[in-house]
């Protein structure tokens, strides 16, 4: 498929340090026409994102998915570092977990995660996405949905019906 | 065995695999994604799982050896071995998983044994079955490639 020179494709940065979870979601957002670099930890997920903020303005993260559980640096630790620093507090993020964990989910969530997506992520997560992409093109716009009125992807809501008491 | 024929038994060998419960709907989403640009991703990721699977079987096995076991260790190995079988749909393997992490939350070491068995079984299984399948494939992609 030619894109018309004039289309930019979005890129997406996944993070995630289980390599068959790395190539399928790199499968699903390159299906899904995203550019895409995958790294195995958020260490590189931040380094990546330096390093092209200060060389390269033209490289841009429009995205970052990563999974929650990953060693050194969790998925959650890494959304907070992108969302208290100046230059990228702005890109959006989204959270992906094997663990059906309400507290979890409403951490990242309040953490400033745009989305939860429970694993295995499939192809309607990922379709998703492309809100939250088209939103930075807006100005001025409030990202931040209330947080009494968590709008929960479907498959996350009907997963809340089969709560995990702990 | 012309091509048609060839994708009828594919298509009804990992229909058995779903109706035995050895896979789960996960396994669909991934071929589903293999198209004319990546031609061998089913076989890819089919590698990449198994290749993890035996490596981290093999780290629960040298764990579970020791006197002492490291049972949080343990738990970390299985919840990457869990992971992976939801990822490519491997769901008897899956369910295996969550028997050792019962008796490794339990500190239970001959349950964790046994339940290591189960998922050696299983694994086993799904890997027979998995060269099966990619030997299909690869009779399919190579008719495929001779009459283009």
């Amino acid at each position: 498929m030619v894109m018309a020179a004039s289309e930019t494709k979005f890129h997406v940065l996944a993070v995630d340090d289980t390599l068959i979870d790395r190539k399928l979601i790199e499968k699903l957002l390159k299906t899904s026409s995203y550019q895409v670099t995958a790294v195995d930890s958020g260490t590189k997920a931040l380094e990546f994102l330096g390093l092209h903020n200060n060389d390269h303005q033209d490289v841009e993260v429009n995205l970052i998915i990563t999974d929650y559980c990953m060693p050194g640096m969790t998925g959650y630790d890494l959304l907070r570092k992108i969302k208290e620093s100046s230059s990228f507090k702005d890109i959006p993020v989204v959270i992906m977990s094997s663990d059906n964990i309400p507290s979890r989910i409403n951490r990242c969530l309040e953490g400033g995660a745009e989305e939860f997506f429970l694993k295995p992520v499939q192809l309607s997560d990922v379709n998703k996405l492309r809100p939250h992409l088209m939103k930075r093109t807006q100005t001025n716009v409030n990202k931040r949905k209330a947080m009494d009125e968590i709008v929960s992807p479907d498959r996350t809501r009907a997963r809340y019906n089969e709560l995990e008491v702990n | 065995m012309d091509l048609a024929a060839l994708k009828t038994q594919l298509k009804n060998f990992v229909q058995s695999m779903f109706e035995e419960g050895v896979l789960d709907n996960q396994f669909s989403q991934i071929q589903a994604l293999q198209d004319s640009t990546n031609p061998n991703f089913v076989e890819e990721v089919i590698t990449l799982f198994c290749n993890d699977a035996e490596r981290i079987i093999n780290e629960i096995n040298r764990n579970l050896g020791y006197q002492n076991v490291d049972f949080s260790n343990l738990d970390s190995y299985v919840h990457q071995l869990k992971g992976s079988s939801s990822s490519i749909g491997a769901n008897r393997l899956k369910l295996a998983c969550a028997n050792l992490r019962q008796a490794s939350d339990e500190r239970n070491k001959e349950g964790c044994l046994q339940a290591l068995q189960l998922i050696t079984c299983e694994y086993c299984l799904l890997r027979r079955k998995f060269q099966a399948l990619l030997h299909l494939e690869r009779s399919i992609v190579e008719l495929e490639t001779n009459q283009k």
